[in-house]
């Protein structure tokens, strides 16, 4: 009988460990079940940037209602797709924080409610460790040490990865995170929002000699700084009003990328890593992709460049970092609320 | 059939479960941790006390606003995973029923007022009807000095209800006609919500998860500062 074989397929492929991840940190709402951190068996993303593209940037009241109308569609659209009851689940895991305090509380009340329904763990994500899981998820038999360059419109640091749940922080932006770079230079030449995506297209059309522009701390420590970088661009501009916007952003972008990409190696050097891994919505820009596999494939560092889907925020990285968390940790308590300015657990300093 | 009915829109958060044998076990909280913090626990706790199973659940009933944004949307949230989770239909009530619903026997003219937060009240009038109460304008926000006025010009004795009331007493009860009612009746409650849901519920006025609204009555300050931008 169909139904029969339907069953056995079923209870087969049940037998891992089964969570649904959550994820409303910024703006898109999220969800994906993933079987023991490692199959992605649906991976929904709903994103609000044509709410938020009028105004520059995210408007975290807008981001708030917008969560709350679209997580239960998100949900049962994830539970679709993976072709999963509630009932088959091992857990429910939500993002709770670093984000928008209002966007994060969305995810997490549903989570847990789903987790009480349901009679099973509810666990607590921080976001970063979901986008340093991103790469396990597509390439599990990764080896620690690693070096992570966490690179979004919120964050720029160097993470280097010595074991599940241990992180070192080797260095990070000290003025403006790397995406933020992209959007408001993008914002100055008047292209729109957000800048990554539409900086990262022009610039295949624009010279990345054509303008020198510095790079910053280039061969001092680990640390960023893309706010000098961002001011040259303005005053290469507005002394230059004729210049090419695809020159502009072809150099632009080729000063993030080396300097990025210089740390980067550098930091797996000093470490001794295995291999160097992208994470964070700056990680879908093209040349830095193209070039971190250059360099992979001229110097023989493995380099690890998840696709771009699990590069920007996405729930199966965070029903990922929930497995390990469960593994390593157990369940969070249903009493966790938000928490927008979470770090990562560094390791104290050796 | 068994109600579970969560309300956070106030300072206060809450969830009881009832149904025909009225409220079996509730639990209320207006200090002390977050809503979003309290609400699952309170949960967990108020299914224990009414000794019954999540599963038994059939309805979700939860106050939908107006209110304060960020702990509305908690409940909300929490209320829609729940009847998602269990497959159950849903009832949302609006926060000044909830006010207005424990004073429904007053054949005065009842204002229902929560607090917006910003010098201004969410508000709505109602009056009696046999076995409860008539919403008998919109919901809707505006300055405590707007809502005196309207209080001044009304042709009854008037009863305040609500922690928007308690905070603009001294105006309002400088009138004669009116009365503030006690912080007893403050808040919007669980218990409240429970029974005005048990009556929408046996007229099967349910809705699904995804379409339940909650009530803002303001656009977010972005949009109405794009709307009055000065224009280049
Ligand atoms: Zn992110």
């Amino acid at each position: 009988m169909t139904m029969e074989t339907i069953d056995l397929a079923e209870s087969e492929s049940v037998a891992g460990e089964t969570i649904l991840g959550i994820e409303t940190s910024c703006d898109e709402t999220a969800a994906s079940v993933v079987v023991d951190g490692s199959a992605i068996l649906s991976s929904v993303v709903s994103s609000q940037v044509d709410l938020h593209a009028r105004f520059g940037g995210v408007v975290p009241e807008i981001a708030s209602r917008a969560h709350t109308d679209l997580i239960t569609p998100v949900i049962a659209q994830a539970l679709v797709e993976a072709g999963r009851k509630g009932s088959e689940l091992t857990a429910v895991a939500a993002t709770y924080g670093p984000g928008l305090v209002g966007s994060l509380l969305v995810g997490v009340s549903a989570a847990k409610a789903l987790a009480l329904t349901w009679g099973v763990p509810f666990i607590g994500v921080n976001h970063l460790e979901g986008h340093l899981y991103a790469g396990m998820l597509e390439e599990p038999d990764l080896e620690f040490p690693l070096v992570t360059l966490l690179v979004s419109g919120g964050h720029t640091m160097l993470v280097e990865m010595q074991g599940h749940g241990e992180y070192r922080l080797l260095g990070q932006t000290v003025d403006d995170a790397a995406g933020e770079a992209f959007d408001k230079v993008a914002r100055y030449l008047d292209l729109g929002y957000p800048g990554g995506p539409i900086i990262d297209r022009l610039a295949a059309q624009g010279d990345p000699t054509a303008i020198d522009f510095p790079r910053p701390m280039l061969n001092e420590g680990f640390d960023f700084s893309f706010s000098g970088l961002k001011t040259a661009v303005i005053n290469h501009v507005r002394n230059n009003p004729d210049v090419s916007a695809e020159d502009v952003a072809a150099s632009f972008q080729a000063a993030v990328v080396d300097v990025l990409l210089a740390k980067a190696v550098r930091a797996c050097e000093e470490v001794g890593a295995t291999a160097i891994c992208l994470g964070g919505g700056v990680a879908a820009n093209s040349e830095l992709r193209e070039r971190t596999l250059d360099h992979s494939v001229a110097s023989g560092l493995r380099a690890f460049v998840p696709s771009r889907s699990m590069c920007t925020d996405n729930a199966a990285m965070i029903a990922t970092a929930a497995w390990w968390r469960l593994q390593s940790d157990g369940p969070s308590g249903l009493d966790l609320g938000a928490e927008p300015s979470l770090k990562l657990p560094w390791l104290e300093a050796s | 059939m068994l109600i579970l009915g969560v309300e956070s829109a106030t300072a206060q958060v809450g969830c009881a479960i009832g149904g025909h044998e009225g409220v079996l076990a509730s639990s209320h909280a207006a200090r002390g941790k977050r809503h979003a913090e309290s609400l699952a626990p309170q949960i967990e706790f108020t299914l224990q006390q009414a000794r019954v199973t999540i599963d038994e659940i059939s309805v979700v009933a939860v106050d939908v606003g107006p209110g304060l944004y960020t702990g509305l949307r908690v409940g909300i949230s929490t209320a829609m995973a729940t009847a998602f989770g269990l497959g159950v239909p849903m009832i949302g009530v609006s926060s000044l029923d909830l006010v207005a619903f424990p004073v429904r026997h007053t054949r005065r003219l009842i204002a229902a007022t929560i607090d917006a937060r910003r010098g201004e009240v969410f508000t709505a009038f109602y009056r009696h009807v046999p076995g409860g109460v008539q919403r008998v304008s919109e919901p809707r926000v505006l300055s405590p000095d707007d809502l005196y006025a309207e209080l001044m010009a009304a042709s009854t004795e008037c009863l305040v209800v609500g922690d928007g009331a308690l905070r603009y007493q001294e105006l309002f009860s400088s009138i004669t006609k009116v009365e503030v009612a006690d912080e007893s009746l403050a808040f919007p409650s669980a218990n409240s919500l429970v029974a005005l849901a048990h009556a929408r519920a046996l007229r099967e006025e349910f809705v699904q998860p995804a379409e339940i609204q909650p009530l803002y009555l303001r656009r977010p300050d972005a949009e109405v500062n794009w709307q009055t931008r000065p224009v280049a």
